[in-house]
């Protein structure tokens, strides 16, 4: 009989090359803004010198500061929410046989997703505009809320994904061992799940970070995020001190993911 | 898990209690992006003890939409000139009688009896300038002071020119350039000019807001405003701004006071602070555009006053024109022939 | 003693509560924050619309639906089909179609890299993958931008290498916006499929191969049902948003290459119409909603089968 000559069951060929090429992709812009950051010449053209004076100047301005800031509360407060409702909303859609409901709760999910930005900005617009007036609250209150709806469907989808996947054995040997329902989602329903929904919350924290056409409409004076900013200052071009502000941002962003998936590991 | 949620419930509550700022007085200021000297608001917040809020906007059309939808939180904004009476109309805007002012001897008196805000009832000027062809003269030598440059570009322009998507100054000139009158509603004449921006948009790059292009060398050439050329020219020298001699319209920033703002008497003051000619050329220095207040050119910075952008040479002094506001069924055509070009 | 019939009636009728609670938080934000407003938005497709944008108010007509399809020449006023509507409805479902076949084609293989890599790197390699997503959009836009234009990086390194003698206008075009969606999207094709991948049991491929399959069966038999989900769920991720993009095309394609999205804003914006574009998003989200519908039914009725394996 033939033997086979050993090769690695776990690659296809062809396919390391092409992520290869991919993470490259991804890093050329940001390298390319990161490395504007450090320019010292205030143009595009051309390398002059590293300085660490731009920062200096975008950690003074408190317009970015406060436009940062503002991004970081919306999109913790509205990705937590969407996550945890949409891991609600996943298990009850999933893995069922049809019944009455489901599909127009599928599709009232993720009707965020179908709805272009703009159009849901302007309605949104127009209904806060008339409770602000009613209630006189113009707080981030509409941010918050607006940000989780859109948030849901990204929540759901990769979670849902995860679900559908998963093998139901497990939970009905928990429930044979007399474990009630909220046990079993616990135990073992959701350590399995844990990966979809890690996937989800990233997303939507993404999402809610880069919005900028939603919250552009409904923010009231004094309200800005990042992206809304940058949107304004847009008749002139990307100056130094913004990009040094996303690249703060960036590190800090990364700083935060990484503190997470410390933790995570350690409870792996 | 338990942690889990926990820190989930903290970050949450750390989250909404954040950013409540106590300030004896306040003022949120609706502008232009980029468009506000942050030493303007600085002196101002010192001098009056007022926490100034800044929020911008990229269009006439999205200030409105945002302000008339009510629930906004301004108290200042600051519209074009051909947006004004149409704010006034809808009774957005407070009248603040900046021509009561102790500053108002400062202003211009050109600027006094504009036909948009005639007597300065409601508005004070912020920036004003002009609309025109902007071109990189070391790739195109000729005549640049028409707007063939962009409506009928010579070949080495073709493909390089950038025209800024602002509806009102874009059919202005091309009205202009094919011999009509502003307001017409004569199809001949606005067949033309329809004919013309259509045979010319294949010819162009972009139409897009941003001059920094020019820096870049992805632009030869642009339709855009006096004040954005002087600042392409800072960066390259070869850069000229030109005044059509077909016809051009003027454009002016004003700013006025919101009927519901929630603090209109620290907006009065502010309309106040900007006639103050130092101040103003504050302003000037920041956005590089003239002012409208007289005197305050010895304190606007080296190289600005004397611009050639900024000062209309004396022979194009009569094609400089406002735009007045149409009629809404003119209005409607106009919005219908730009729609039709903007696909 | 209550029947067995009763105990399976109150069972079903508990789990019915139960399913309809879970889901209600979920529902409610978006019946507040999204599906309501959108209510509005359809009544004012049917609204006329204002002088100077919005509408007038309880004042009906038709226009806006009509001017999807028709359109009166402003000058001479003959009605004709509106080509230009077409025209870019046409570049919006080709660009969002192509961009969904480019991360696709370039999301699988890097999402079954990282599943197949060790369960400690993978994660490494999700961190990666998402860092240029903690980015905003707009810096990562114009940084593209800036990599694309004439004396960009990417024309630089060509007219090094001696590939190219003048630079390649690049920026402002078509392929402009789909570099751009494609990167954009890109994670939101990569995190689901990733997501049903690992779940794979690398088992089960390796007795595929030790059952005398080649690499191309194992992929399709076994591979690339297990990603199936992650896959859909990703087109449908990537698809449907970039139909409605608005930065991307507005900042990469200069103005000039309109999608969906920027109509619909210049109808809200500059050509001060409304209705046209309430009835322009009520018109997509129709399409799009006929789309999901079918891919529910066909989803809920493969599902059932999957598990338990």
């Amino acid at each position: 009989m033939a033997v086979r000559a050993p090769f690695s069951v776990r690659n296809q060929p062809g396919f390391v090359a092409i992520a290869a090429i991919c993470m490259f992709a991804l890093y050329l812009p940001i390298c390319t803004y990161v490395s504007y950051a450090f320019n010292s010449s205030g143009t595009g053209n051309g390398w002059e010198g590293f300085t660490l004076k731009w920062f200096g100047i975008a950690w003074q301005n408190r317009e970015i500061q406060d436009a940062a800031w503002r991004s970081l509360q919306i999109a913790v407060v509205a990705a937590t929410a969407a996550t945890i409702m949409a891991t609600l909303a996943a298990v009850a859609t999933t893995r069922t046989a049809p019944y009455r409901g489901l599909t127009l709760k599928y599709v009232l999910i993720n009707q965020p997703l179908i709805v272009p930005e703009i159009v849901t900005a302007v309605a949104l617009l127009i209904f806060f505009a008339r409770i602000k007036v009613w209630t006189d609250y113009s707080g981030m209150g509409y941010l918050f809320i607006a940000h989780t709806a859109f948030c849901i469907p990204f929540a759901y989808l990769p979670i849902r994904a995860r679900l559908e996947g998963m093998d139901l054995t497990l939970e009905t040997a928990a429930s044979d061992l007399y474990a009630n329902g909220w046990q079993t989602f616990r135990e073992v329903t959701l350590p399995l799940l844990w990966p979809g929904i890690i996937a989800g919350y990233m997303l939507a924290f993404v999402i809610s970070l880069d919005d900028v056409v939603i919250t552009d409409f409904i923010k009231s004076g004094g309200q800005d995020t990042l992206p809304t900013f940058m949107l304004g200052q847009i008749r002139r071009s990307i100056s130094p001190e913004l990009n040094a502000a996303a690249t703060g941002f960036l590190a800090l962003s990364v700083l935060a993911v990484t503190v997470f998936y410390l933790i995570n590991r350690k409870r792996n | 898990m338990t942690w889990k949620l926990k820190t989930l419930i903290a970050a949450l509550a750390l989250c909404s209690g954040a950013g409540a700022a106590q300030a004896d007085g306040e003022l949120h200021i609706y502008n232009w992006g980029n468009y506000t000297s942050p030493d303007l608001i600085k002196k101002f917040e010192k001098t009056y003890n007022v926490k100034v809020t800044l929020t911008d906007y990229d269009s006439n059309d999205t200030a409105l939409a945002k302000v008339r939808a009510g629930g906004h939180g301004f108290d200042i904004v600051v519209p074009s000139a051909n947006f004004i009476p149409i704010w006034v109309k809808e009774g957005l805007l407070l009248e603040s009688r900046p021509d009561q002012m102790e500053n108002f001897k400062n202003m211009d008196p050109r600027w006094v009896d504009v036909p948009w805000d005639p007597g300065r009832h409601y508005s004070v000027p912020w920036q004003w300038g002009t609309s025109g062809p902007v071109v990189d003269t070391a790739i195109y030598k000729g005549d640049i002071n028409t707007s063939a440059i962009w409506l009928d570009p010579p070949a080495e322009l073709v493909g390089k020119i950038d025209v800024v998507p602002e509806m009102n100054d874009v059919m202005y000139s091309a009205i202009k350039y094919v011999g009509g009158k502003w307001c017409t509603d004569d199809k001949a004449v606005l067949k033309k000019a329809r004919d013309t921006l259509k045979a010319a948009k294949p010819k162009w790059l972009a139409m897009d807001y941003g001059i920094e292009k020019f820096d870049t060398h992805d632009y030869a050439a642009a339709f855009y405003y006096n004040g954005a050329a002087f600042r392409a020219r800072e960066v390259t020298p070869t850069v000229r701004f030109g005044f059509p001699k077909e016809g051009f319209a003027l454009f002016m920033d004003s700013v006025a006071v919101l009927k519901d703002a929630k603090n209109p008497e620290n907006a009065k003051l502010f309309q106040n602070f900007i006639m103050d000619p130092e101040n103003a050329a504050l302003i000037s220095n920041f956005a590089t555009y003239a002012n409208g207040i007289k005197g305050s050119e010895k304190f606007m910075r080296a190289g600005l006053k004397d611009a050639p952008e900024l000062n209309i040479p004396a022979e194009f002094a009569a094609v400089a024109e406002w735009q007045e506001i149409c009629n809404p069924e003119v209005n409607e055509l106009y919005t219908k022939i730009w729609k039709d070009l903007l696909k | 003693m209550p029947t067995v019939e009763q105990v399976g009636k109150l069972r079903v009728r508990r789990e019915f509560r139960r399913r309809w609670l879970l889901s209600a938080p979920a529902l409610l934000t978006i019946l507040l924050a999204a599906v309501g407003p959108l209510a509005i938005v359809f009544l004012f497709s049917f609204m006329e619309k204002g002088d100077y944008g919005d509408v007038k108010y309880w004042h009906f007509s038709t226009d806006g639906w009509l001017s999807l399809i028709f359109e009166r020449d402003p000058i001479d006023d003959t009605l004709g089909l509106a080509s230009a509507n077409v025209q870019i409805i046409w570049r919006s479902i080709k660009l969002s179609f192509l961009t969904t076949i480019f991360t696709a084609a370039l999301g699988f293989p890097t999402a079954y890299v990282i599943a197949t890599r060790s369960v400690r790197s993978r994660n490494t390699w999700l961190f990666l993958i998402t860092i240029p997503f903690w980015t905003n959009l707009l810096i990562r836009t114009f940084a593209i931008q800036d990599l694309i234009r004439n004396e960009g990086l990417i024309n630089l390194t060509l007219r090094k290498l001696g590939l190219i003698d003048a630079p390649l206008q690049l920026l402002f075009t078509d392929g402009a916006v789909l570099a751009g969606l494609t990167y954009v999207y890109f994670p939101l094709m990569v995190l689901p499929i990733y997501a049903s991948l690992e779940k794979l049991d690398m088992r089960l491929v390796e007795a595929g191969y030790d059952l005398y399959a080649s690499r191309l069966q194992v992929l399709r038999h076994i591979i690339l049902p297990h990603a199936a989900p992650g896959l859909i769920a990703g087109s449908i991720l990537v698809f449907i948003p970039s139909i409605g993009a608005y930065v991307t095309p507005r900042v990469l394609g200069g103005g000039k290459n309109m999608m969906l999205g920027n109509l619909i804003e210049q109808q809200f914006g500059q050509a001060r119409d409304w209705p046209f574009g309430s009835a322009l998003s009520i018109a997509l989200l129709v399409v799009v909603t006929l789309a999901l519908l079918v891919y529910v039914r066909n989803a809920s009725r493969g599902s059932g089968s999957h598990h338990g394996r």
